[in-house]
């Protein structure tokens, strides 16, 4: 069996965090290894090309793309100002001229006497990558950027929409079974990220918008309140570019589902504190998920991040069923039978036995519905 | 290499699994003995796709209890009872080829450019034309934008005008496309269209890109010619793409045959069958991100079979599901399943499977909202398989008197399901069904077969390898292809046009094997099974007036007919049109009776 079982969502108080930041082509790193940054530090650099114009000065001259180079009033390489003179006809006795003037600020790349194309290139774009987390520089990838290192508290979600933000935490509700609601929002949760506790409406999500709310981290979300944020129906999910001033991050998934005691627990011991936090998404192969981080101060780190094992499913693991009919509820494993066994559904499957906290039941289910929660 | 061939090792490396099967020649015949699997090793920590090949190959070694390996390399050739005489591989871990084609006009060369990549076993990205209705600076923008492993470039016939194709090259040269994996390599580019234009592609392009000249794929109007296309992106992918790739290399040099891409290697096997038996084939692939559908049709034109291969890239049943709930909507998921049930919380579920991809469904109330989603997410994919299994466009045809009462012209689709031969499935929700009758409904409601056709279904996912194997040894491939991949499911009748509830539909009359002689009745808007095993039954199939059961309107076929596990499934509810009934409750009722009779939850 491939998958007895989800990997379960990272929930951990101390841990190394390690963060690769990449320009999207090659450039300059501007930091050296062993250097500490800032999150707002600017870590790598380069210039995107500049966007292109294509214009066909043949056919705005009305002549053969091959006749082109006897008509041309600049030649590949030259800047131009917009409204500059590319091309002109010689016209009849220097009259009836017609002529080609530049779009643009730019240069002149190439001028094709196949088909008469000129290729007119923007300015390049300037794009830089800030550290997004504190830390130091732990390696160096040359020319594309940087890997940082530090010591952090570190939780992740089940599915987010919305890039990088860094904010100052700010816990919104009493209990993690509490509903995020519009009352809850108000002027003190300007600029901040608003913990909220097992669901919030799309009114709620509107309003923190308004608000100036730069992210919400709450444990479950309709599903169809996403198209009312993003505008579209999020079909697969890869996320992480949508235009939004809030990114949002769900800990459990869809429906009303208790925020777990665990991160909200975590989340509160750290109110006030800066997060980076970033919704982006990739349920496919090389997983991503949407985290929290919180970069701890010198006095909490020092001591050295504990080693993280990856561990397996055992007795007295506490589990998330992640799939109906008890979907949302935690529980611990009581017995896990090596043997396959026939669901209700007909197929065959390795369970484990769950003992479920909230309904005082045991009941046995597909290890594929559990998911375990990494806390330490 | 086709004699004393005595045992074939073939892994198909996926995104999350790797699979090996092995073959064994045991006596007069090649058969499938032991399969193994083991996780797929591209992504880190491990970085090195060999290692979950040796670890699903330890995995045969031990179920058959012979050694295959020796350390790390693959025993070869066999001697005695150790090693394998071939070792083969299909791959689509690390998203698979990715590629963006372009043409000069949309429905003409660039089609025939995305049919030679989608053959190839390509995702195809975006397709461009000079006529696409995108302005330069938009097209410029969305190469730039998409970074794929390779692009294909075509357009105008040998001799023709070479404006249109200069212009798209300047375009690509202008918006200079990095390639996918990593930052220090050129973009593969095939350029396979005019002759004349080859110098200019080449001023534009050879610098630029790794550029490679092949045959004009439409050489002339009125013939593709894929073929070279085909092979300089199997090339490339090997070359390029693959060697970007952790542990490519090493594998490379582990197998006796080119590594192809998995959906290539499916399609490479349909073809194979279709032509060995002289059959039309549709085959569909159901996957967590894609559904690939394959076809083997007679052009009527050209009167010879058409391979066809189309990918839905974002219809499937766990990473996309979302996407099939996107295109179908809510109501053609819902009149599908047999129960109420509240929209919010429906979207809920199909939200959490998206984000939770690896669930199963526990309950049987979940395994149908699955299985109905399914239906959607098949049917779609066949949809969009129809509009591109076409003929060739542009194409100038001979008239007679007779055609001109035939509404047909150039761009018709090849896919004729009341000429279709055999149908099969395969991906996890039809492989892995928990009853094979809810595999042959779920075929049944989403390809709405017509007349005679047989149902199948690919256990275990075979395909790829047998379709590797039979570019080296065509023999194995086939034999084990139809003795251990395929699980025939029995015929189906499905007859087509319209009747009133109620009436006399078709009737069945069948001798079954113990010489019995049977004969069922069906009445319109009903669906019923006639449990019989996978041998020739000598039957009539007699449709009622009007009902076309493939030898015309009203028109009785005498034929043999097979069972097999799930038995002769038959299908009186109509085709042109198939209607569902409108009312909630109705449907429900129907549903439930039409599942009871096919007896897809329980005998």
């Amino acid at each position: 069996m491939a998958h007895a079982y989800t990997p379960g969502l990272k929930v951990l108080a101390h841990t190394l965090v390690e963060k690769v930041r990449r320009l999207p082509l090659k450039g300059k790193v501007l930091v050296s290894e062993k250097d500490r940054v800032k999150a707002e530090d600017v870590v790598a650099t380069t210039d995107l090309p500049g966007n292109i114009h294509p214009v066909n000065i043949a056919n705005l001259l009305n002549v053969e793309a091959e006749d082109l180079p006897e008509l041309l009033l600049k030649k590949n390489g030259d800047v131009l100002k917009k409204g500059d003179l590319i091309a002109e006809t010689k016209g009849l006795f220097g009259f009836f001229k017609a002529s080609v003037k530049s779009p643009i600020d730019g240069t002149l790349e190439n001028v094709s006497t196949v088909t008469g194309q000129a290729i007119l290139r923007e300015a390049p774009i300037p794009v830089s990558v800030n550290a997004y987390i504190n830390g130091a520089v732990s390696s160096i990838i040359p020319e594309e950027g940087v890997q940082i290192e530090s010591e952090a508290a570190f939780i992740q979600g089940i599915f987010g929409v919305g890039g990088e933000q860094r904010a100052p935490i700010k816990i919104a509700v009493s209990h993690p079974d509490e509903v995020l609601e519009p009352r809850h929002i108000d002027e003190s949760c300007r600029g901040s990220i608003v913990i909220g506790g097992s669901y919030m409406t799309y009114e709620t999500f509107k309003k923190a918008m308004d608000t100036g709310v730069k992210g919400i981290v709450v444990g479950g979300f309709d599903y169809s309140d996403i198209k009312k944020i993003v505008g579209y129906d999020i079909g697969v999910a890869i996320t992480g570019q949508e235009d939004i001033s809030c990114t949002l991050i769900l800990t459990e998934g869809f429906s009303r589902i208790h925020m777990a005691e665990q991160t909200f627990k975590l989340l509160k011991a750290h109110e006030g504190h800066l997060a980076s936090i970033n919704g982006a998404t990739q349920i496919r192969a090389g997983v991503i998920r949407p985290e929290i981080i919180i970069t701890l101060s010198d006095d909490l780190a020092g001591k050295g991040a504990p080693k993280h094992k990856i561990r397996s499913m055992d007795k007295g693991t506490v589990v998330r069923i992640i799939r109906h009919p008890y979907f949302g509820l935690l529980g611990e494993v009581t017995s896990l039978p090596h043997e396959l066994q026939v669901l209700e559904s007909g197929s065959l499957a390795r369970v484990a036995g769950i003992h479920i906290y909230e309904l005082d039941k045991e009941v046995m289910l597909p290890r594929a519905n559990l998911e375990m929660i990494e806390t330490e | 290499m086709n004699k004393d061939i005595l045992s074939i090792l073939a892994t198909d490396c996926g995104s999350t699994t790797t699979k090996a099967i092995l073959i064994e020649k045991q006596g007069d015949e090649y058969r499938l003995v032991v399969r193994g699997e083991a996780p797929t090793t591209v992504e880190a920590p491990f970085e090195d796709v060999t290692k979950g090949v040796l670890n699903a190959v330890k995995e045969v070694e031990e179920l058959r209890g012979r050694k295959i390996l020796d350390g790390d390399e693959i025993i070869r050739p066999q001697k005695g009872d150790e090693g394998v005489d071939i070792y083969i591989s299909t791959s689509s871990a690390g998203g698979g080829l990715q590629m963006m084609v372009a043409g000069v006009v949309k429905a003409m060369s660039a089609e025939s450019a995305e049919r030679a990549a989608l053959g190839a076993g390509a995702i195809v990205m975006d397709v461009m034309a000079s006529n696409d209705g995108r302005l330069p600076h938009e097209k410029i923008a969305r190469i730039r934008h998409l970074r794929p492993d390779m692009i294909l470039m075509s357009g105008g016939i040998d001799g023709g005008t070479i404006n249109h194709v200069v212009e798209m090259a300047e375009l690509i040269h202008a918006a200079n496309p990095q390639p996918r994996l990593g930052m220090n390599y050129k973009l593969p580019v095939i350029y396979a269209g005019n002759k004349k234009a080859v110098k200019e592609i080449e001023n534009n392009l050879k610098e630029q890109t790794d550029l490679s000249i092949v045959d004009n794929i439409r050489p002339v109007l009125e013939r593709e010619n894929l073929g070279p296309a085909r092979d300089k992106i199997h090339d490339l992918f090997m070359e390029h793409v693959m060697a970007q790739a952790p542990g490519y290399k090493k594998l490379m040099d582990m197998t006796d045959a080119p590594i192809m891409p998995t959906p290539g290697a499916v399609g490479y096997i349909m073809q194979v069958i279709a032509k060995n038996e002289d059959i039309t084939v549709l085959g569909v692939d159901i996957g967590g991100a894609t559904t690939d559908v394959f076809s083997v049709f007679k052009d009527r034109e050209l009167k010879e079979p058409v391979f066809n291969r189309t990918v839905s890239a974002n219809l499937g049943m766990s990473y996309s599901i979302s996407n099939v709930l996107a295109e179908a909507g809510l109501p053609n998921i819902l009149r599908w399943v047999p129960f109420e049930i509240n929209e919010v919380d429906l979207r809920n579920r199909i939200g959490n499977k998206m984000i939770r991809p690896t669930t199963i469904p526990q309950s049987v109330e979940e395994l149908k909202i699955e299985q109905a989603i399914a239906r959607e997410a098949l049917r779609l994919s066949f949809v969009q398989h129809k509009s591109f299994a076409v003929g060739l466009k542009g194409v100038q045809k001979e008239r007679t008197i007779s055609d001109a009462f035939d509404q047909s012209s150039s761009g018709d689709t090849l896919v004729d399901m009341m000429d279709l031969d055999l149908l099969v499935g395969s991906g996890g929700v039809l492989s892995h069904a928990p009853r094979r009758h809810q595999s042959a409904k779920m075929m049944i409601d989403a390809f709405l077969p017509e007349g005679i056709t047989m149902l199948a279904v690919d256990s275990i996912f075979m395909m790829p390898q047998l379709g590797v194997l039979a570019s080296v040894h065509e023999r194995s491939a086939t034999e084990v292809f139809e003795k251990d991949c395929l699980i025939h499911l029995g015929h189906n009748i499905s007859p087509s046009g319209t009747s009133k509830p109620g009436r006399d539909y078709v009737t069945v009359k069948l001798t079954l094997p113990d010489g019995e002689k049977l004969e069922r009745v069906f009445k319109y808007g009903e669906m019923g099974l006639i449990k019989a095993p996978y041998t020739a039954m000598p039957a009539e199939i007699i449709p009622a007036k009007g009902v076309n059961v493939g030898a015309g309107p009203g028109q009785s076929i005498r034929t043999e007919l097979y069972g097999g596990v799930v038995g002769i499934s038959i299908d009186a509810r109509g085709r042109n049109p198939f209607t569902l009934p409108d009312d909630p409750a109705e449907r429900v009722k129907k549903l439930q009776e039409w599942s009871r009779n096919v007896e897809e939850f329980e005998s």
